[in-house]
């Protein structure tokens, strides 16, 4: 029965870091641009190393 | 939006941007002096602004824009959103102007014109996210006090009381934060309409969750078994991911007015006193000022011609396929596209009251008329609410009645809430209009709100407009075959520096020829040189117009005229889809604003008997509002300034990607790969979708006649309440998600 005494907090704990790490996500503007996002994955923007 | 025709894409690289038939910089020219600046912030040297971007489809344009703006000296950050066809920029003031900015875009084959922030759809932007949090909020209380609920149920017997009362408090502390947060959507709501002495649906949700939640937290202070923690979050969640669908619905469609609204603001070119000239917003021009409209700019406003004769393209305004010549005291209105010459004229009215301010009033009056519309799901609460309440009062009247002590009565009368609580109700119509909206989607038609997808489903009658909707609204030639390729290239070469309607379908042909030292004569036609020889093209003396076709003439030095006929080409997928809509049972008619004769003469190739022409935007009104109060729901399809009104006051209307910014901001659907044949198959969608959403709201019926006795003869505990509420709520979710036959 101990077991549960650190169970239930732990498993609270993880997922109350899930629901703040989702409202950081949000508040970061990262569901704003769905169609963009997935797009922007697809741009090539390395640019090749040059020796100076 | 605009998707790229096969034929046409091969020719041209990457992004369907480039492909449009003017560059956006010559219909909409954001000039260099325009007020730009009020649209910008500086804060310590950092400016930043917000433009609406126009042409911006896919992650090439993205890369293009974001890489080239970037490139700009003095550009600190360059954010382009594809959803909302935003791009936010920010950069050293110093280093650089707003209007390099805007340059380098329109550079690129942008249009750019600067966002407004508008106050309604910013507290919608913000109600979304909010909405998204609420039900993240939600799920993890539902997700976790489900867990403690499931280890009480099943624990039975064996849980001491004491540990069965720990995790009722535990669960206590996770719902009752969560639905302070997560409920407040609805309380506010519900609050709102109490307020005026109304009901929604909200009343029943806020009052089944309040009381589940203080009945269980009585119960819990008093170490009794049973609480309704995981009821009142798992309803909340389930009603909150139904309300951000909805809301989700609404914003886009906000979104795509807005910006339509904010690419219609034009310049105008004024000429001072002195002879300068300034470029304005055309809402800051006034009658009586003296303006110059280059050949190929909208008119700005209506307008008396001082000087200058010019074909005027009247297209859009009027139906009329044909460009019209105007002289020096003819009236020109706003909205009509000055084709040949550059112009003198003379404003008579401001913006706010010209032609096309006009035609927006008309469609404004015409969208406040639809929303009275009442939505199926609202018709069902208006019933729902008073029989809810009525039961769970009678119920608790009925256990005290019957000898029941206070508690077991409230106890009742609470799990009566709980269990009719229209969660089923709340999904049952989103999740229904969000598949269907994805099912148009996929068939090119882009759905502009909910309710839109329920009237579509009640049409009786189906309008077209001619030009631009069953024709192709652009010229084609018709005896290719019998021209020689010579004088094809001559033609062509020749009309390459034309922006008449009928030169422009020979832009093609060109070659790589070149005249030179062409001129236009308005209603007359081309003269120029070419390799040295006068080539001549128009000379309308033979004009013969006999409906649909028109014949043109090019004359090469010491050669036999060649006759060039041209038709407005009805689009390759009229017939069929005519065909398709009378085999749904719907019938069809014309209503243009072009002559009897060519509206008779499409009509006679598509087999419909009722064809009007000559009809005015007020006359399509009046037609369509007496349509509507015959019953006869009509669905209007038209692309033109013309078509707005009737459009906006039609029962349901369709517009296409090539439209009018107005009409198609005033349709409720869109179709978007700019073909008719989708509107058969919008008009099946939304049939199957409102079957659908009449199934799921007869299941929904259907459960509650099940479970509301067992909840009044008080058999309902917390495990039942949430097996029957999850049951119905997938019941209904997977419903919607079942395939259609389309």
């Amino acid at each position: 029965m101990t077991a549960l005494f650190w169970l239930i907090p732990l498993a609270l704990l993880l997922g109350l870091t899930g629901l703040i790490a989702f409202f950081w996500s949000v508040r970061d503007g990262q569901f704003d641009d769905p169609k963009g996002d997935s797009s922007r994955i697809l741009t090539d923007d390395d640019h090749p190393i040059v020796d100076d | 939006m605009d998707k790229v025709t096969p034929d046409r894409a091969a020719d041209v690289e990457g992004c369907p941007s480039g492909l449009q038939d003017t560059p956006i910089r010559e219909t909409d020219p954001f000039g260099a002096d325009l007020a730009l600046d009020d649209f910008v912030t500086v804060k310590n040297d950092l400016a930043s602004i917000d433009l609406i971007v126009q042409g911006a489809h896919c992650g090439g344009c993205l890369a293009k824009i974001e890489r080239g703006i970037g490139e700009l000296n003095g550009v600190r950050t360059v954010r382009m959103n594809l959803s909302t066809m935003r791009l936010h920029v920010e950069w050293t003031q110093s280093a650089l102007s707003v209007q390099a900015i805007v340059q380098c875009l329109s550079d690129l084959g942008y249009g750019a014109a600067p966002y407004e922030i508008n106050v309604a759809q910013s507290q919608s932007e913000t109600d979304l996210r909010r909405l998204l949090k609420a039900v993240a909020v939600a799920g993890f209380a539902a997700t976790n006090v489900m867990l403690l609920s499931i280890a009480v149920w099943s624990g039975g017997g064996e849980m001491t009381e004491s540990t069965r009362t720990a995790f009722h408090w535990i669960s206590a502390l996770i719902a009752l934060p969560a639905v302070t947060y997560a409920g407040q959507p609805f309380f506010r709501s519900a609050w709102g309409a109490l307020k005026n002495r109304q009901t929604n649906m909200d009343v029943p949700i806020s009052l089944a969750v309040l009381l589940a939640c203080g009945l269980s937290l009585y119960e819990t202070v008093n170490g009794n078994p049973d609480t309704y923690f995981d009821a009142a979050v798992m309803l909340l969640f389930l009603l909150l991911i139904g309300r951000y669908l909805d809301a989700k619905l609404r914003h886009k469609t906000g979104e795509a007015a807005q910006r339509l609204a904010a690419m219609q603001s034009t310049s105008a070119t004024r000429i001072l006193p002195d002879g300068r000239l300034e470029t304005i917003p055309t809402r800051r021009v006034s009658p009586g000022d003296t303006l110059l409209i280059p050949a190929g700019q909208r008119i700005p406003v209506d307008a008396e011609i001082i000087s200058g004769s010019s074909e005027i393209d009247t297209q859009l305004a009027t139906g009329e396929t044909l460009p019209v010549l105007k002289n020096p005291s003819d009236i020109i209105y706003s909205g009509m596209v000055n084709l040949t010459n550059p112009l003198t004229v003379t404003a008579i009215s401001a913006e706010t009251d010209s032609f096309l301010a006009e035609i927006s009033n008309l469609v404004q009056a015409g969208e406040q008329s639809k929303s009275r519309f009442v939505k199926i799901a609202d018709k069902a609460a208006q019933a729902y609410v008073p029989i809810v309440h009525t039961l769970a009062i009678a119920t608790f009247i009925g256990w005290l009645l019957f000898g029941a002590p206070l508690r077991q009565a409230s106890l009742n009368a609470i799990a009566v809430l709980i269990i009719t609580c229209p969660c089923a109700l709340g999904l049952a119509v989103p999740a229904v209009q969000i598949v269907a909206s994805g099912r148009l989607f996929a068939k090119g038609v882009l759905l502009k709100s909910g309710d839109a997808l329920e009237r579509l489903a009640e049409i009786k009658s189906v309008i077209f407009d001619k030009t631009g909707t069953l024709t192709q609204g652009k010229f084609q030639l018709d005896n290719k075959a019998d021209i020689s390729a010579a004088d094809l290239q001559f033609a062509g070469a020749l009309s390459a520096q034309s922006r008449h309607p009928i030169a422009k379908s020979l832009h093609i042909y060109a070659g790589p020829l070149t005249a030179i030292d062409v001129t236009e004569t308005p209603g007359v036609g081309l003269t120029g040189l070419i390799d040295g020889q006068t080539v001549k093209f128009g000379a309308r003396e033979s004009i013969a117009d006999n409906g649909l076709s028109t014949q043109s003439w090019l004359q090469r030095e010491g050669k036999k005229p060649v006759m060039f006929a041209f038709s407005d080409a009805l689009r390759p997928e009229a017939k069929s889809t005519i065909d398709r809509i009378s085999a749904l049972g719907l019938s069809s008619q014309i209503l243009s604003g072009d002559t009897q004769a060519s509206v008779e003469a499409v009509a006679s190739i598509l087999g419909l008997d009722h064809a009007q022409g000559g009809v005015s935007p007020k006359g399509k009104l009046e037609i369509l509002t007496a349509l509507n109060a015959d019953g006869k729901l009509p669905l209007m399809v038209g692309d033109g300034l013309n078509d707005a009104p009737a459009l906006a006051n039609a029962h349901a209307s369709a517009s296409l990607a090539t439209a009018s910014d107005i009409s198609r901001s005033a349709a409720d659907i869109i179709l978007a790969d700019d073909s008719l044949s989708g509107l058969p198959d919008a008009i099946m969608i939304a049939r199957h979708a409102k079957r659908r959403v009449i199934q799921n709201l007869g299941a929904a019926i259907l459960y509650n006649f099940i479970a509301v006795p067992l909840a009044v003869f008080g058999f309902v505990n917390p495990l039942v309440a949430a097996l029957a509420m999850s049951g119905s709520s997938m019941i209904v979710t997977l419903n919607a998600l079942r395939p259609m036959k389309t």
